[in-house]
């Protein structure tokens, strides 16, 4: 029943007593409320903004988030009022939709905000309006259109995929030509076959020279070999092709249907059947019009240009509007024919000799061509000829702007997708970095849980609240979790580079021998980035204090510490924020370290620097952090 | 000259140009007056007059298919040992990820896959979401999720254990077995990815799960039941230990 109407059902029940009197059997018993409550106005705090209404207001509708139980999970009790954090603006017009009973869309309104706040309150978007409904389709498909773009080009830019099968990755090359070079000289070798075939129809019938007997000849047939050799080259390719393509397709029914498939088949078919004729004249007099159907050759450029395609997609979408302009065609021109027959049936030696012969004048007319083999003759030919003409500038006119309007809405798309297409790269490389910035995040944070215990022990407390001033609840939480993981494993999540210098040097001790020119390598690295490392200590206000204690530290740890021959290349930046440099020399060369150990001293040092540059949260900064601090420290140990 | 050379079948291919045959041109006629019929056809069906539709694949609307409500709020706090407010927080969070009221398999592993941006925690989240699902529909309704809160939680050690037994028998059938908890450790492990110290080698799960195996299996009969299970667990001070140590996650 109609939400509106629920307030006249006391009106309507209390009419019912006009048919007391006329009934013969008794009335049904009345159902009676379970648990009459008076009326009361509820508070809806949306994101601050507070919207009042009356609680049966909202129970029209019971099977969305306000008129059902769900909304106590929303209802502070402090305020006694229901507070949703979300946005105010779309909750007036979903507060309208319990009032009114109809669901307008705001046109200033993004359509997936909309759509999400519709899921939100539990609304399903087909209750929209009349007036609304139509702007929200359109908008709804335009926005389906973008995200299908985008996830094609996602999908086809996937650089790590999964392995594939050979069918697969043959069907992807065949799609996206730009993912192997295999798929690029494809590509490129069937556009040149095509452009060979359309020429070589074109230039077939070219006149070229002429035979004794004064009689022109077409190239076709003075070189009638070198055509028949280059057509059977162009259709050798196309059918290898197609045999691909059709072995590759995921969905080889659904490949066969598609439209390119068609067009395939259509191109190279005249060749076969011409192939397997008999020479008999009459049967293949109406098969050799099938050579006509080699011009169709020409679409299959359209997998090779964008534009083509964007053509064909607008002249599908705006069918309809295309549809109306030939209609409104046929209705004029057989109404005008018929007129322009009888006109000029009575004059003598007219062309107009039948109605479909006017069609051939109405045409030309109103599309303003104006050939002039036909011409009207009687005065009320001229007449209506020249009221045809009017009315068929008019009837094209019309439906043009609408179909120009199209092309140019999907050709702006486009013109978008590509241009968010060249930005991908920048915006991958940034989400990547901030990816990496919350593991990374991690392996930071541990360095100062470490620094934390150890620091305890010394009884500074200054710096233990410098530490945790970095993390908040939900992060340590985090980091815990993370940790545990740890425990369960046994094994300790590392930065990236440590893994490949782990990896590097654990191959190394096996085969030390053929390692040994990349040992020297090493070594010549490591005496570069020592000295490079010496050059850029930068001196930090507060980095005096922690580093006295630091260096006692290291004195601690470096008793512990296996110095083993190896070098490690990442300690080389290590010291960036470092005063105490000779201190770490011994950690420079500690790259396994078997035995428990702490090495503590780049994280105080990242306090002072926490304060004068931006938080060490930010992605960019602790990733370079990070690998300061991952090449000293290994393990965890108790001192 | 060349003509001869030509092989006879095609050479209707070729056939001269002055000799525009009747067949030809009659066969173009056809043609062309099938262009136009089709056309026509098409164009009704543009206009609605006539259906010719297949399949067309208009934009359809979908549906939210599936949009579920939980029970009401005294209900659960009656049913779990959470109080309102907890309750309350809980459903919004669950309600921000899930704006249907039920989350399925994928949605579950995005959300946990964001925890362990190391590896790849998707095989772990299928085995969780198995356990979360009890009616092994494919969907977590709002009531599951904070049942199996409420046991994680709030419960008892009996009941944790029972939970978490439930999690390793991963075909349901009342004992744990070597290959189940081989697929559990393993996809323990790959939520620790690739760069770790020392480096994951290939076996590390295996010894794992033969150590797991040596202390749980009483009776060294290949498989872990139930009261093994937790026989053991209490048994180990370790365990009982870290079963505690998410009590105040709310």
């Amino acid at each position: 029943m109609a939400a509106g109407v629920a307030a006249w059902l006391p009106f309507a029940r209390a009419a019912a007593i006009g048919w007391m009197p006329v009934a013969n059997c008794p009335m049904p018993l009345a159902p009676t409320e379970k648990n009459k409550r008076q009326d009361e106005l509820i508070i809806l705090n949306v994101s601050g903004r507070r919207f009042q209404t009356w609680r049966t207001t909202l129970e029209r509708y019971p099977d969305t988030l306000l008129g059902s139980t769900e909304k106590e999970f929303f209802f502070n009790e402090d305020t006694k009022e229901y507070f949703f954090d979300r946005d105010p603006e779309v909750f007036r017009c979903i507060l309208n939709f319990y009032r009114t009973g109809k669901l307008h869309y705001p046109r200033y309104e993004c359509i997936s905000a909309y759509d999400e706040e519709l899921a939100f309150y539990g609304i399903l978007p087909e209750i929209i309006g009349d007036c609304c409904y139509e702007e929200y389709k359109d908008r709804k498909r335009e926005n389906a259109e973008r995200l299908m773009d985008d996830n094609d080009s996602e999908n086809n830019q996937e650089g790590s995929m999964p392995s594939l099968s050979f069918r697969q990755t043959m069907w992807r090359a065949f799609e996206n030509p730009h993912t192997s070079t295999l798929a690029l000289v494809f590509y490129y070798v069937t556009g040149f076959f095509i452009a060979v075939s359309v020429i070589t129809n074109v230039v077939e019938t070219v006149p070229c020279g002429t035979v004794p007997g004064n009689k022109e000849l077409p190239c076709g047939e003075r070189y009638a070999v070198a055509f028949f050799c280059l057509d059977t080259a162009c259709v050798m390719i196309f059918t290898v092709e197609y045999l691909l393509r059709l072995f590759a397709a995921p969905s080889r029914y659904r490949f066969i249907r598609s439209v390119m498939s068609i067009i395939d088949v259509v191109a190279i078919m005249p060749y076969y059947i011409g192939l397997v004729m008999t020479n008999n004249e009459d049967v293949s007099g109406a098969f050799v019009t099938l050579r006509v159907f080699r011009v169709f050759r020409i679409f299959k450029f359209s997998r090779h240009s964008q534009g083509l395609r964007i053509l064909g997609y607008t002249l599908k979408s705006c069918a309809s509007e295309l549809g109306f302009l030939l209609f409104s065609l046929t209705m004029a021109i057989i109404i005008f024919a018929t007129v322009m027959f009888y006109a000029e049936k009575g004059s003598s030696a007219s062309k107009f000799t039948s109605i479909p012969a006017s069609f051939w004048y109405t045409i030309v007319t109103m599309t303003t061509l104006g050939y002039g083999d036909m011409v009207p003759k009687t005065i009320a030919g001229k007449i209506f000829g020249s009221i045809c003409s009017l009315s068929g500038v008019l009837v094209i006119a019309l439906p043009v702007p609408v179909i120009v309007s199209n092309f140019s809405r999907i050709y702006h798309q486009n013109q978008r997708a590509d241009k968010r297409r060249a930005q991908k790269k920048a915006r991958l490389a940034r989400i990547r970095v901030a990816k990496t910035g919350s593991s990374n995040a991690y392996l930071h944070s541990k360095r100062n849980g470490l620094l934390n215990e150890a620091l305890e022990l010394t009884g500074s407390t200054e710096d233990e609240q410098h530490m945790t001033k970095g993390t908040s609840l939900i992060e340590s939480q985090h980091h815990h979790l993370l940790h545990c993981l740890e425990k369960t494993t046994n094994h300790e999540f590392i930065d990236e580079q440590l893994f490949e210098q782990n990896c590097m040097e654990s191959s190394m001790q096996n085969y030390p021998s053929s390692r040994s020119p990349s040992l020297s390598s090493h070594h010549g690295l490591t005496t570069s980035c020592c000295s490079r490392r010496n050059k850029k200590t930068t001196h930090l206000p507060n980095s005096s204090v922690p580093a006295t204690r630091l260096r006692s530290m290291q004195e601690l740890s470096t008793i512990h510490i296996q110095c083993s021959e190896q070098p490690s290349l990442t300690t080389s930046r290590s010291s960036l924020n470092m005063k105490s440099d000779d201190g770490l020399r011994p950690n420079c060369k500690a790259a396994q370290i078997t035995t428990a150990i702490i090495s503590i001293p780049t994280p105080p040092a990242l306090t002072p620097e926490g304060e004068s540059r931006p938080p060490p949260s930010s992605p960019g900064h602790s990733t370079n952090i990070s690998t300061t601090t991952t090449s000293n420290i290994v393990k965890v140990s108790a001192l | 000259m060349f003509a001869s050379r030509v092989p006879a079948a095609s050479r209707c291919c070729l056939v001269p140009w002055r000799m525009w045959t009747k067949g030809e041109s009659e066969g173009l006629q056809t043609l062309g007056i099938v262009v136009v019929v089709c056309s026509s056809l098409k164009l009704l069906h543009y206009l609605g007059l006539i259906d010719l539709s297949d399949d067309k694949i208009e934009d359809e609307l979908e549906m939210t298919t599936v949009c579920h409500r939980p029970e009401g709020l005294e209900q659960l706090e009656a049913q779990t040992n959470f109080t309102k407010r907890e309750l309350q927080v809980l459903y919004r969070g669950f309600k921000n990820e899930c704006p249907s009221g039920v989350v399925n398999e994928e949605t579950f592993k995005q959300i946990y896959a964001q925890f362990f941006p190391h590896g790849d925690a998707s095989m772990y989240a299928h085995y969780l979401f198995n356990a979360f699902d009890t009616a092994q529909n494919g969907s977590v309704k709002f009531e599951d999720f904070v049942m199996a809160l409420s046991i994680l939680l709030r419960g008892t050690v009996h009941e944790k254990l029972r939970w978490t037994f439930n999690l390793y028998d991963i075909n349901k059938d009342g004992y744990i077995n070597k290959e189940e908890m081989m697929d559990i450790v393993k996809a323990i492990y790959d939520m620790m990815g690739k760069y770790t110290y020392p480096v994951l080698k290939e076996d590390a799960p295996r010894q794992h799960v033969e150590v797991f195996f040596q202390k749980m299996d009483k009776n060294k009969d290949g498989v872990v039941t139930l009261d093994e299970f937790i026989e053991s667990c209490q048994e180990d001070d370790n365990i009982m230990r870290s079963l505690q140590l998410f009590e105040n996650v709310m």
